[in-house]
């Protein structure tokens, strides 16, 4: 099998992409985002939710894609992000009484500022202790939400109960489908910021950064600025999606925002496929709805199917979503030459 | 309009069932998740996660269920009871549950397990106007039918069982200097306010310190060093096992004999007093509203021996010294009272209205006198405890059954 041969003669670390493979064609991209438009007016709330959820979590698996696929840097700290962007969505919306649209830019800067501050001392870590590194901050972010100091505005481990927004100038639409709309136009816009950027100057020196340093530093990219650069951005994107899950739950508490969701958003980049920004949002769909149907299969050992499921897919596709995509495109090409 | 109707309907219902029982003179009525053959009760839990351990409490309701569906089901009615994993994580709870209402349709969302979780479903629960019923949970906020209609507590509250203590202090050490330690977080704080509540005008001469801890401390022994240098002699311990286990040893180790009392979160033999010690945890006091199943003195008890038999036949091999074991029959024989007492009538409204005229109702794990008791403006099923006192390996009981009812508003 080719997959086989392919994990026998890879190399360990991140694999390189092209940056032409980064991303869908034109006309798959048009289908897939029709399809995620007309979508929630046949479903239930329920399944829009869902949905809601799907994007949110893409969008930080997109995020982590950047810095991993993109610039080659281990994170298992991206939940800190996360809950740094929810309580800022949460506390200007509920303590300020800012609208919610006008908090998530502010949650994307605070949570770029702290990526980029994060990611000076992680510069002199790379690989595996860049990924502790982050693990610490990971574990830390609970229990500093719960500290007594910020309790005024965190509500400490009682969290804080979000308003849902309605839907503006009376548009007949629930509050789910709403909701629905307005993460879907917030995830197209960075999608296509976060292709551009990959494609542009930045992400040439992001992806030399991955392949190789020395050579990078030797062509003149300072490699310094754009390794912290990519922590920002990642840490930004990770901030917005954290304050539109906040609205979206309606709940912000220190319990929701442990290293397991860390865990979960690495996960749901690898099986996406390093690398590949299309399949932040397979991931995604991993993440949320795996864990349902492993609950289903057996309650008591949901744990277990879950694994056993995660180790199929690794096993089977290593490269996760990309490789079934290059495999189904194959597949199409050989029939259209029959 | 239909609302008069209904209570009229409600009231009959309640009389001919009260009366003639299998009268079947009241109209069927149902809301959705309720049927002539089914009632469907949602449920969510951690099964997986760092609280885990909980998920027993989850299967043992799940197996009450289904005595209750061998015997016959609930007046003719089988219940249907889906519990999903939330992994005590507050957006994955929010997920479940709207799954559980929107996509399962229940009837009610039964003993929902944990503070963050229950805060996270409650604004949405009540704003679908579905039962958010006997959530598993200690904090006082789920008393509060005026502000949160469609949720109820269970077990005793926090501020009610520190109120019990401060009521037995107030009666037996009127002039005790009582040193308070707690964690700092709503469970501390909590019992914090209980005790100065139930102390009432007596709180500010009564309590000489308070001492609080972060839980992320590794160990306690400087704060408990700090209060015996103000020399109370009574120490309450509002604090979770680990930390409770410390406290005693502490103390034991400073030769310090301060009247001490644990909360009942940290009550557990295996868990707190073999840790710090059986010869150190010799006259530590505690309240209880459940029996213990390792407790011997409950052998022959008929409540106990129902329990053991359904322990027997649908959970077998399951390990008897958890307390879930026991908490998860009591909440489920709570709910399926309050199916039976609703009759034909299987609305949202009237599980809410049964639910809240419960009346001396005495699950069979209770302690015999700790009775349930609800009203429209009391939405705390027990609040009623023991105290009692360690003494050799085990709890003894002693006094009279204390109730601390606590309002939220």
């Amino acid at each position: 099998m080719s997959a086989a041969e392919e994990v026998v003669t890879e190399a360990p670390a991140v694999e390189a992409v092209p940056k032409r493979a980064m991303t869908l064609g034109l006309g798959t991209s048009l289908v897939v985002l029709a399809a995620l438009v007309i979508a929630p007016v046949f479903v239930k709330n329920f399944i829009i939710f869902q949905m809601t959820m799907l994007l949110i979590y893409g969008l930080a698996v997109l995020a982590l894609n950047i810095l991993t696929g993109g610039s080659g840097q281990f994170s298992l700290g991206q939940s800190a992000f996360y809950a740094v962007g929810a309580y800022t969505s949460a506390i200007l919306m509920e303590h300020v009484g800012m609208n919610y649209a006008l908090t998530l830019p502010i949650a994307g800067i605070i949570c770029f500022a702290f990526g980029f501050v994060f990611g000076q001392p992680a510069l002199r870590l790379s690989g595996v202790y860049l990924a502790l590194a982050t693990f610490a901050l990971a574990v830390a972010m609970p229990q500093l939400l719960k500290l007594g100091f910020f309790e005024h505005w965190t509500g400490g481990v009682q969290g804080l109960v979000v308003t849902k927004p309605d839907a503006p100038f009376g548009l007949p639409m629930s509050q789910d489908m709403w909701l629905y709309y307005f993460t879907l136009v917030i995830t197209i816009g960075i999608y296509i910021a976060s292709v551009n950027l990959l494609r542009s100057r930045s992400g040439r020196a992001f992806m030399a950064i991955r392949d190789n340093e020395i050579a990078a530093s030797a062509m003149g990219v300072d490699v310094a600025l754009y390794k912290t650069l990519a922590f920002g951005v990642s840490a930004g994107i990770t901030g917005v999606a954290g304050g539109l899950g906040a609205i979206a739950v309606q709940f912000v508490a220190p319990d929701g925002y442990t290293i397991t969701l860390a865990i979960s958003l690495f996960l749901g980049m690898v099986v996406g496929g390093v690398g590949w920004l299309p399949g932040s949002i397979v991931g995604s769909a991993f993440i949320i709805f795996v864990p349902n149907i492993a609950e289903g299969i057996s309650k008591g050992l949901s744990g277990a199917v879950f694994g056993v499921l995660l180790f199929l897919v690794i096993f089977l596709v290593p490269h996760g979503a990309r490789q079934v995509a290059i495999v189904a495109q194959q597949m199409l090409g050989k029939l259209k030459k029959n | 309009m239909l609302s008069t109707l209904r209570t009229a309907a409600f009231s009959a219902a309640v009389a001919a069932i009260a009366f003639t029982p299998g009268n079947a003179l009241a109209q069927k009525k149902y809301d959705t998740g309720a049927s002539d053959t089914e009632i469907k009760i949602g449920n969510i839990i951690p099964y997986s996660g760092p609280a885990s351990a909980y998920g027993l409490i989850g299967k043992t309701e799940e197996a009450y269920f289904k005595m209750i569906n061998d015997k016959g089901g609930i007046n003719g009615r089988k219940i249907n009871f889906v519990s999903y994993d939330d992994a005590y994580s507050p957006p994955k709870a929010v997920e479940q549950v709207r799954k559980l209402v929107e996509s399962d349709e229940v009837l009610v969302v039964f003993n929902p397990l944990g503070t963050p979780s229950n805060t996270a479903i409650q604004k949405y629960l009540n704003s679908k106007k579905i039962p958010q019923l006997f959530v598993a949970t200690g904090a006082t906020k789920w008393n509060d039918p005026k502000g949160f209609p469609w949720t109820m507590g269970w077990q005793p509250s926090y501020q009610s069982e520190a109120q019990i203590y401060a009521k037995y202090l107030l009666k037996e050490k009127p002039d005790a200097k009582i040193a308070i330690l707690y964690q700092n977080d709503d469970f501390g704080k909590d019992y914090l306010k209980g005790t100065k509540d139930g102390l009432g005008a007596k709180a500010s001469s009564m309590i000489i310190m308070e001492e609080s801890y972060e839980v992320s401390e590794p160990t306690i022994d400087s704060h408990i060093v700090k209060i015996k240098a103000a020399n109370p002699d009574v120490l309450l311990i509002y604090a979770t096992p680990k930390f409770g286990a410390q406290t005693i040893k502490k103390t034991a180790e400073l030769g310090w004999k301060p009247l001490q009392i644990m909360t009942n979160v940290s009550a557990s033999v295996g868990a707190v007093m073999q840790p710090a010690g059986f010869d150190n945890s010799q006259g530590v006091l505690s309240a209880a509203y459940a029996k213990d199943a390792a407790d011997a003195q409950w052998k022959s008890d008929p409540g106990m021996m129902k329990w053991s038999e359904f322990m027997d036949k649908y959970m077998p091999g399951a390990d008897r010294t958890d307390s879930a074991l026991v908490y998860g029959y009591g909440a489920a024989q709570t709910l399926a009272k309050v199916l039976e007492m609703c009759g034909d009538d299987l609305t949202r409204a009237n599980v809410m209205k049964q639910a809240a005229s419960l009346k001396d109702f005495t699950p069979d794990t209770l302690l015999p006198g700790v009775k349930i008791n609800t009203s429209a403006t009391d939405f705390a099923p027990i609040s009623q405890l023991q105290m009692q006192r360690f003494k050799g390996e085990k709890w003894e009981l002693f006094g009279e059954i204390i109730s601390g009812d606590v309002a939220t508003h």
